[in-house]
């Protein structure tokens, strides 16, 4: 337990440093570097929690997928080192209610919502269509529990996720899809498909 | 106290011992590389250090160390030495969950073969950013078209992943070993083991595919610009993400440590050296096709990955899922 303490407060703490760097630092490179930092370290919570599955899904999807976007763009739009010349304090107003929403939010979330984590956990098993004893005896992998939960009780919300998903595929596609005569193709079935009969033609 | 003192000590000598036989094996891989290049060239091959050139790739690693650094002026000074070190360390994190034997592998996790998605998955950083931060026209395209590549790529290796974990049932690397017992996966999965050894050779950069250094078109891709031991951490990243993903095809196609019959002259061997001797025999067909095939254009790398392998991956997986939920043989 003491082990796990330090550990929490050495993510977190970290996790908050690096968040400030994002904010701070001039070069935007630097910010999305601290970003991906920011990203590892609360994938390390994650996994202090005992949610690895979430975490190594944390690390792919965001640190793997979505960074690596966000690197791109910045280093394609060659954007110049901005300076923080005018008035950070201009902002401040907006920020003060944003961040207040925010803690008011987990206020709500921490005071009135939320239970014992293991009564939660426990409530949960019973209630629904996990009946067995014996899976909420022995303890289930986190792949177990969520595939238990997302394809039986929660399969809609799984299926209209995907959904939404397919949607903003398509609509990325056919945003940059032009169609154009003028370029040159290589079709690689007629390049195989041609044979001697086919490509030499005796004239005489 | 000393609990603790002797818990951080045991797991640097474990760590110890798995990066030290890494960095050996990354040695002789190159040194066999040169061999088996040289003896499919009808050449020799390096023979002057040492017997048979045993010595070669130490003497080739002092010679980059004792290098002298070049720090381009322009470059991001920062990012620009970090970009190797990353790519090194990611290639070495990964050893962490792989499993040599019955038993012997440093940290079992349930999700080890998310964790060595994720990890590799990381390895496009060290290049993107090295590639950026040398502010070279050169180093930043081979960045940019090697980042596109291990990402079209890491796709299709994700779904025939996905593939095996229908068929074993779990997402630890030691269960998935011992799933094959009865009948290796290359067998049932043949078509599978092809497409991903091919996109393995993407992922890591390897000849055919390896247009992030193609030399003919960019100097040398993202290192142009490195010289010394950062040029050597690549080189070794490089290396020993070759060394991996040929284990990786080990544990999910060919059975692991587990011997390929299960009497008596076989069951001698122990189970690493089994383990070894696949993973020599992939790394030769990883140099096999180095010597043999030309060099890919890049649109046909990329027709390749998202036209041929995405969609047969994705058919694979369908009939995969539909065949074990028609015969109930799920897991």
């Amino acid at each position: 337990m003491f082990v796990e303490n330090i550990f929490f407060f050495f993510f977190s703490s970290l996790s908050i440093i690096f968040s400030f760097f994002v904010i701070i630092s001039k070069n935007p490179v630097h910010s999305i570097l601290s970003l991906i930092l920011v990203f590892f370290n609360a994938a390390s919570l994650l996994i202090i929690l005992g949610a690895e599955f979430l975490a190594m899904l944390f690390i792919i999807v965001y640190v793997g997928a979505v960074a690596v976007l966000f690197l791109f763009v910045i280093m394609m739009l060659n954007v110049k080192v901005t300076k923080l010349t005018s008035s950070i304090y201009r902002y401040l107003p907006i920020s003060f209610i944003f961040g207040s929403i925010f803690f008011f939010e987990f206020f709500m979330l921490f005071y009135l919502d939320l239970v014992s984590v293991n009564t939660n956990y426990l409530y949960l098993f019973e209630n629904n269509f996990v009946n067995e004893w014996s899976t909420s005896v022995v303890p289930v992998s986190n792949i177990v529990a969520l595939g238990q939960l997302l394809y039986t009780y929660f399969s809609y919300l799984f299926i209209l996720s995907g959904i939404i998903l397919l949607v903003s595929m398509l609509g990325a596609i056919s945003l940059t899809l032009h169609r154009r005569n003028d370029v040159k193709k290589q079709f690689i079935y007629k390049q195989i498909e041609r044979d001697f009969s086919s490509s030499i033609i005796w004239k005489h | 106290m000393v609990y603790y003192l002797i818990l951080i000590l045991n797991i640097v000598l474990k760590s110890l011992a798995l990066i030290v036989p890494l960095l050996i094996g990354v040695a002789y891989l190159t040194l066999l590389e040169r061999k088996v290049m040289a003896s499919m060239h009808q050449r020799r091959g390096p023979n002057v250090v040492g017997f048979f050139g045993m010595l070669q790739a130490f003497a080739d690693g002092l010679k980059l160390f004792v290098k002298e650094t070049i720090l381009p002026s322009s470059a991001n000074t920062l990012i620009f030495i970090l970009a190797p070190i990353i790519t090194f360390l990611i290639s070495l994190f990964v050893w962490a969950v792989i499993p040599f034997n019955d038993n012997s592998v440093f940290v079992d996790i349930n999700v080890g073969v998310l964790f060595i998605l994720a990890i590799s998955s990381l390895g496009v950083y060290g290049i993107i950013t090295s590639g950026w931060s040398s502010n070279s026209k050169w180093s930043f395209l081979g960045s940019l078209r090697s980042a596109a590549q291990m990402i079209s790529y890491e796709v299709s290796i994700g779904i025939i992943i996905l593939c095996v974990l229908l068929c074993s049932g779990s997402l630890n690397l030691s269960e998935i070993v011992e799933s094959q017992r009865k009948v290796w996966y290359i067998l049932p999965l043949f078509p599978l083991f092809i497409m991903f050894f091919i996109s393995g050779l993407a992922e890591t950069n390897r000849s055919p595919f390896d247009l992030p250094e193609a030399e003919a078109e960019l100097v040398s891709g993202y290192s142009t610009e490195y010289s010394a031991m950062g040029f050597a951490l690549f080189f070794l990243g490089e290396y020993a993400n070759m060394i991996l993903m040929s284990t990786t095809v080990t544990i999910y196609f060919l059975g692991g440590w587990l011997s390929p019959m299960e009497f008596i002259p076989f069951t001698f061997v122990p189970g690493f050296f089994w383990f070894g001797l696949k993973t020599t025999a992939i790394l030769f067909l990883f140099i096999w096709v180095r010597a043999a095939f030309p060099r890919y254009r890049y649109d046909q790398l990329m027709r390749l990955g998202w036209k041929v392998f995405l969609p047969f991956s994705l058919g694979w997986l369908l009939f995969i899922s539909g065949i074990l939920l028609g015969f109930d043989w799920l897991i």
